[in-house]
């Protein structure tokens, strides 16, 4: 990872590759599918978004399949960023100090490597919702070959793990596009300044600048 | 139905009262099975293939003379055999014609996402509308009686409709006019319901059946299909028909209170992000903090 030139020579910091901003945008697009016509079939209030998805039964047929996308997506995303996620001993003290985070007083907050413990969050979040969703999606997608009572459990299954994921959506989306001014635009064309580098991921931008200048 | 429609309420030039005005008239129907005067014939199956327009497809055979293991999405109606050891008659052999009940408390309907995929008529039917069917089986988990089935062609769900064309027009079901020995009936429900009884006591105090009895599952709100059974305290010997259906407890948290509870949640996750930026706004970066030059953060 390190060999990676993260000092780009117009003086910003690269911090995510191409290949890391295709496989999230990859995990984006499959998720929103499914979350679209998830809540069609959620509630007969949003019935409509399955039209707009295709129609009801085209909606139907490719939910469990953007179901097998979206886990091909989080697999990737774990054997690129599994290492990144690892909780470490210091997380202790960010979750301690979620309240400065959260009221943006990031002066007070303990510097974080390269995701800070909110993100390691949404990442096993994602991972963990998104394996019981795929284990009770199957059950759900064969009833046929599947006891009454799984089926049943299954589908509670599958909507509280949705819920728990939406519920990460919402604030993954929030925090990417509105409030964390520079993250939206890292995860489109990849860079950030160093500023922003220095303020969100100090750990992180701190070993970057080292690495390179030890290499020099 | 239709003949809900065409009460008449009022007549011109009509000297007296309205015929039939002030009678409070029954529109709920109901299909009584009669497993005691089964004979087994399967007319009612042939029937119900014939009307609905499917044809016979392979049936298997399991050393009984059951047509095939279980219903299926093109065989709404089967007659379980099932050999039975009763304390004083010994060796009985039990059918019992099984089809959809057209429960009062559907669970298919309950289950279904599906706009308009499943509707319950006001004379008690409970109908697959297959155009806004998706097919995604969450009726096949609602059901306690194992009844919808999936067509892997249709990519839809089937089942038993009680004739309900038929019945809008007036006629019984394709099965009831099928029957030889009158073990089918037809009727409201409160007549049904009558006549079973009366079938019922019948048996207990003349043929020596002392727990016969009439099935009309109270867990689902009773239903618009009832049988005569010999053994109403051992409905399971009929075939697995169920002593206390219910719909799956499961489908019930998951379709009513987890989903308020889910969408309260969803919206209050989307308020709660949206007051966070009023009361905080965003996150933004001086350039001048690190010292670093070039780009917009």
């Amino acid at each position: 990872m390190s060999s990676e030139p993260y000092l780009l020579p117009n003086g910003r910091v690269l911090r995510y590759t191409f290949r890391e901003r295709l496989i999230h945008w990859f995990a984006g697009v499959s998720y929103v599918y499914l979350l679209l016509t998830g809540l069609a079939f959620w509630s007969p209030w949003l019935f409509w978004l399955a039209f707009v998805c295709g129609g009801d039964t085209v909606s139907r047929e490719l939910h469990p399949w953007f179901g097998v996308l979206f886990t091909v997506a989080v697999i990737l995303m774990y054997r690129m960023w599994g290492r990144d996620m690892k909780e470490t001993p210091h997380d202790k003290s960010w979750w301690e100090n979620i309240g400065h985070y959260i009221r943006n007083q990031d002066e007070l907050m303990p510097s974080a490597d390269r995701f800070n413990p909110g993100q390691k969050l949404l990442f096993w979040g994602f991972f963990v919702n998104g394996l019981l969703l795929l284990i009770t999606g199957v059950i759900l997608w064969f009833p046929q070959s599947v006891p009454l009572f799984l089926r049943g459990l299954a589908g509670i299954v599958h909507a509280i793990c949705a819920l728990l994921t939406i519920g990460l959506f919402i604030i993954h989306v929030y925090m990417g596009t509105a409030m964390e001014r520079g993250a939206f635009g890292s995860v489109i064309r990849g860079d950030v300044s160093r500023a922003w580098a220095a303020k969100h991921h100090r750990t992180w931008f701190e070993n970057i600048v080292r690495d390179s200048t030890s290499r020099r | 139905m239709s003949q809900a429609t065409l009460e008449i309420r009022r007549i011109s030039g009509h000297a007296g009262s309205v015929p039939g005005a002030g009678f409070n008239r029954e529109y709920d129907v109901c299909k009584l099975i009669d497993t005691t005067t089964c004979i087994g014939c399967k007319a009612c199956e042939v029937a119900c293939l014939e009307w609905n327009g499917y044809t016979f497809t392979e049936t298997t055979f399991n050393n009984s003379y059951q047509t095939m293991p279980d219903t299926a999405w093109n065989y709404w109606n089967l007659i379980r055999f099932n050999e039975y050891e009763h304390p004083q008659h010994g060796m009985m052999l039990l059918m019992r014609k099984d089809q959809c009940m057209h429960c009062e408390e559907p669970g298919c309907l309950v289950a279904c996402p599906a706009d308009g995929a499943i509707v319950q008529y006001a004379n008690g039917i409970v109908d697959f509308q297959q155009a806004n069917c998706i097919g995604c089986g969450y009726c096949m988990t609602g059901c306690p009686f194992n009844i919808p089935k999936f067509s892997p062609t249709a990519r839809k769900v089937f089942k038993c409709t009680l004739c309900s064309d038929r019945v809008s027009q007036g006629l019984e079901p394709a099965c009831i006019k099928s029957c030889p020995t009158g073990c089918l009936h037809f009727g409201t429900k409160s007549d049904m319901k009558d006549l079973a009884s009366a079938r019922a006591a019948q048996l207990r105090e003349h043929s020596s059946f002392p727990n016969a009895g009439v099935y009309d599952p109270a867990g689902v709100g009773g239903a618009h299909v009832i049988y005569v059974l010999h053994d109403a305290t051992n409905p399971e010997a009929y075939g697995g028909l169920p002593s206390n259906p219910r719909i799956p407890w499961t489908v019930q948290l998951w379709k009513k209170p987890l989903k308020w509870l889910g969408n309260f949640a969803i919206v209050a996750g989307a308020l709660g992000v949206f007051a966070h930026y009023l009361r905080f706004g965003p996150k933004t970066v001086k350039e001048d903090e690190a010292g670093a030059e070039g780009g917009k953060s």
